[in-house]
């Protein structure tokens, strides 16, 4: 089911992003590399800007400037970039929403297999015998045909999960996947995540679930006010972080839990 | 009374067949054309293109500040005087249209906003171009939020149609005046279309019912 590849070139390199909202500097160049089969976890206050770095790595957001790569397709968004460009990048790379973002007028399944259907073009039969297969995986086969409003949170968030990988994308980014969810469902959607960071996925997760990136993340990045901070493997940034931003943000964090 | 029952009996047909040769698919043409129009003009209207929005914004505000009437009468008596002569139906089907046009424009685009920002953010994600976006993850969500007004802005349309009567096109209550300008019995024969116009609307209405179950079966109640 992974997309096979031998590169060993980083899935994910980001160099110098820049973004502005009028005159807010949102990102004042951030420099960023996943290699392949990794976990990057993005961590910070909000207002850091880390949303805004997954966003555009998605074609959410267009910087103002700077350079990303995701597999074979790059970037250089200080020139003029077409709409084409974005959309080659941007399809590398699949998204899971913090509110879901399901399409509310389709059924689990029509949900999954939208992309592949109807904007990857692969045949109909393939699709959804793909498709199943991940909902089996999730344990939300027997909702294929439920519609989003009657699922909880937990589960029409592993469906946003099962959306994303059923596009095969090369990058898989989360963007506070659990922070909409009532706690009791925080469980099942972190232990899916993990699941698929063992099986080799390349990741970059934006959580606030600390003991969750300690867990799952090969590294973390603590950003504040646009910039990094301070980066390292997961381990060392969460139990032993050097900057006072990142230890005052990270003794505040697991004081919650 | 057995006279008014007689007359209320035989005007029925030409009333009715009025309603289904003239009334019926004046009101459903004009419909489908003038929401056409307001898809286009409603779209034009969000558009960050200046011009575009612009002459939407225009065209909305002169439909929906005019009168219908006077609407119609510039196209069917106003255009010939600079050559543009247009036959009854066409003209009262052109009316009409940009009519609703006008009025649908503002439901639309009032539906478009409504759907969160996030579902355009989803379908992009998935690899959607804008339109493919428009079409498959949006408007079928805006279709929801607009029946309602867009079924009041029907049904007043099917009432508007009498006003084609004025420019010659036989339909429901052009029947009913040439009955009653026949018989002399005015008060029979208007009370008369009005029950054919209400019996319609009444369908009409619970048509509206069942399409608004059908559309929020994936709604939470």
């Amino acid at each position: 089911m992974l997309p096979t590849n031998n590169d060993a070139a980083p899935v994910l390199s980001v160099r110098g992003l820049k973004k502005s909202f009028g005159s807010n500097t949102v990102l004042n160049g951030i420099d960023l590399d996943v290699p392949r089969g990794k976990v990057v976890a993005l961590i910070g206050p909000s207002g850091s800007g880390k949303t805004t770095v997954l966003r555009s790595l998605n074609g959410l957001e267009t910087p103002d400037g700077g350079t990303v790569t995701v597999g074979e397709v790059s970037l250089d968004f200080g020139g003029s970039v077409t709409k084409k460009q974005l959309a080659t990048l941007s399809n590398r790379s699949a998204m899971v929403f913090q509110q879901y973002n399901l399409f509310p007028h389709m059924s689990v399944l029509q949900n999954v297999i939208e992309g592949p259907l109807k904007v990857q073009r692969r045949p109909r039969a393939e699709v959804i015998a793909e498709a199943e297969k991940l909902l089996d995986r999730v344990g939300l086969l027997e909702k294929r045909d439920a519609f989003p409003f009657e699922l909880s949170g937990g589960q029409q968030q592993r469906v946003g999960i099962v959306r994303a990988l059923a596009l095969k994308p090369q990058l898989l980014l989360f963007d506070e996947p659990t922070s909409a969810l009532d706690p009791e469902l925080v469980g099942d959607v972190l232990a899916v995540i993990k699941e698929l960071a063992d099986e080799g996925w390349t990741m970059v997760v934006v959580t606030h679930e600390l003991v969750f990136a300690r867990q799952t993340a090969d590294e973390v990045i603590f950003m504040d006010g646009g910039v990094v901070v301070e980066r390292g493997p997961a381990q060392e940034i969460l139990r032993a972080p050097k900057m006072p931003r990142t230890q005052l943000f990270v003794q505040r964090l697991l004081h919650d839990i | 009374m057995t006279s008014n029952w007689d007359l209320i009996t035989s005007s029925l047909g030409p009333i009715i067949s009025g309603a289904i040769t003239g009334t019926i698919p004046l009101t459903l043409a004009s419909f489908v054309l003038g929401l056409f129009l307001a898809l286009v003009m409603a779209l034009m209207r969000i558009s960050t293109n200046k011009v575009l929005s612009t002459i939407a914004r225009l065209y909305i505000s002169v439909i929906r500040g005019t009168p219908l009437l006077v609407q119609l009468f510039v196209i069917f008596y106003g255009l010939p005087s600079i050559g543009v002569k247009l036959d009854p139906w066409p003209s009262a089907i052109i009316a009409f249209s940009l009519n609703v046009g006008g009025y649908a424009a503002e439901v639309i685009r009032a539906a478009i906003l409504s759907v969160p920002k996030g579902q355009w953010e989803a379908a992009h994600m998935i690899g959607m171009p804008h339109v493919q976006s428009l079409v498959r993850i949006i408007l079928p969500q805006a279709a929801r939020v607009s029946v309602p007004p867009l079924s009041n802005t029907f049904i007043s349309l099917v009432k508007d149609t009498s006003l084609a009567s004025l420019i010659l096109v036989t339909e429901l209550f052009r029947q009913a005046q040439q009955v009653a300008a026949f018989s002399q019995e005015f008060m029979i024969l208007y009370l008369e279309a009005a029950v054919v116009y209400w019996v319609i609307c009444l369908v009409l209405s619970s048509a509206q019912s069942l399409l608004e179950k059908r559309l929020d079966r994936y709604v939470a109640h």
